[in-house]
């Protein structure tokens, strides 16, 4: 223990915590339904790299287990986006391009700092690198491919962005530039649609007609069905291991 | 419907600097950067590996097995192709 370090902000641990383990679940509902199997284990892979940040974000702002299985839908700080429904598979990589280029930043200006996050963003920003050029190569691929692949991404890139104005509130306790954040994450996201020949969304990303109270508790119809579906083992057997 | 078939790729993996690539496996990707970003998740993710070729398996001429023994059997009976001859001076170790 030094004397630099101070006390964990909950609410931060809490709300990073909650994004990378909802993204974390949804992107292992595609185990058994991917669509070849080099693409389940990359899938697969990302997932058990944000269940592996969550343990740790999770364990700062108290017991992992009981924060994952044990809280109701509203007590969740994660952002709207990542709960959102994997869709086809161009839903997916648009929520993996948005997430993953906002996380990307998010840790590598925490890596950089010397709070209580930056241990953690040090070790993670490789691994969200990694995600966000898998997104971004995806992206390039669909959007640059058949009619039918560009369609469908348009569709998907289209579908999630009004989820992409949450990200850049401020949140108690992280220590971070959310305008600058902002900024960058809309250049890198332009860039990568713009090289992937689809058009950037038009709608609104903050305000009234957009969506995002995640970080409030307030969350979207399908993540009920979704923490059922993943607490529902911790709950009916309270306390089984292995 | 169009073909959804990817093409086959094999992975060579080099374990660590100083040693040559070996090969490790094959897998489909519809081209050849995402066979190495699939080669990485595959093949390298408990780090065993510092660099990966990737190599479409069309590409590979392999030997047949009928030709077998043309090929392989007259280095059988060659011993003096094998370095077993020398008396190791003592003291000299990792040989």
């Amino acid at each position: 223990m030094t004397a630099a370090q101070t006390t964990v902000p909950t609410t931060a641990a809490l709300a990073l915590g909650d994004d990378a383990l909802v993204l974390s679940h949804r992107l292992g509902e595609w185990a058994g339904h991917a669509p070849v199997l080099e693409e389940e284990v990359a899938l697969a892979n990302i997932a058990l790299d944000l269940l592996g940040q969550a343990r740790v974000l999770l364990s700062m702002a108290g017991d992992e287990d009981e924060l994952a299985y044990l809280r109701e839908e509203r007590a969740f700080r994660n952002l709207q986006l990542v709960e959102q429904p994997n869709g086809d598979f161009a839903h997916t990589i648009a929520r993996q391009l948005y997430f993953s280029t906002y996380q990307h930043l998010l840790y590598a200006e925490l890596a950089a700092g010397d709070g209580p996050f930056a241990p953690l963003a040090a070790k993670a920003v490789k691994e969200v690198a990694y995600h966000r050029d898998h997104a971004e190569q995806w992206t390039l691929r669909l959007g640059d491919g058949t009619d039918e692949s560009h369609e469908r991404m348009r569709r998907a890139a289209d579908a999630l962005w009004r989820f992409t104005g949450e990200m850049f509130r401020p949140v108690d306790g992280l220590d971070v530039d959310p305008a600058g954040m902002e900024a960058a994450w809309l250049e890198s996201v332009e860039d990568v649609l713009r090289r992937a020949t689809l058009p950037l969304p038009e709608g609104p990303r903050a305000g009234g007609w957009t969506a995002g109270a995640g970080r409030q508790g307030l969350h979207t119809e399908s993540f009920g069905r979704m923490l059922a579906e993943m607490q529902h083992l911790h709950r009916s057997h309270p306390g089984a291991t292995w | 419907m169009t073909n959804t078939d990817w093409p086959l790729w094999e992975v060579f993996v080099r374990s660590r600097r100083g040693l040559s690539h070996t090969h490790a496996g094959s897998l489909h990707a519809p081209d050849a950067e995402f066979a190495l970003r699939n080669a990485r998740d595959l093949y390298t993710r408990r780090g065993e590996g510092v660099s990966i070729w990737v190599v479409p398996s069309t590409a590979i001429t392999a030997s047949s097995p009928d030709e077998k023994d043309p090929f392989f059997e007259p280095a059988a009976d060659k011993p003096y192709r094998h370095p077993t001859f020398y008396d190791i001076p003592e003291g000299v170790k990792h040989l």
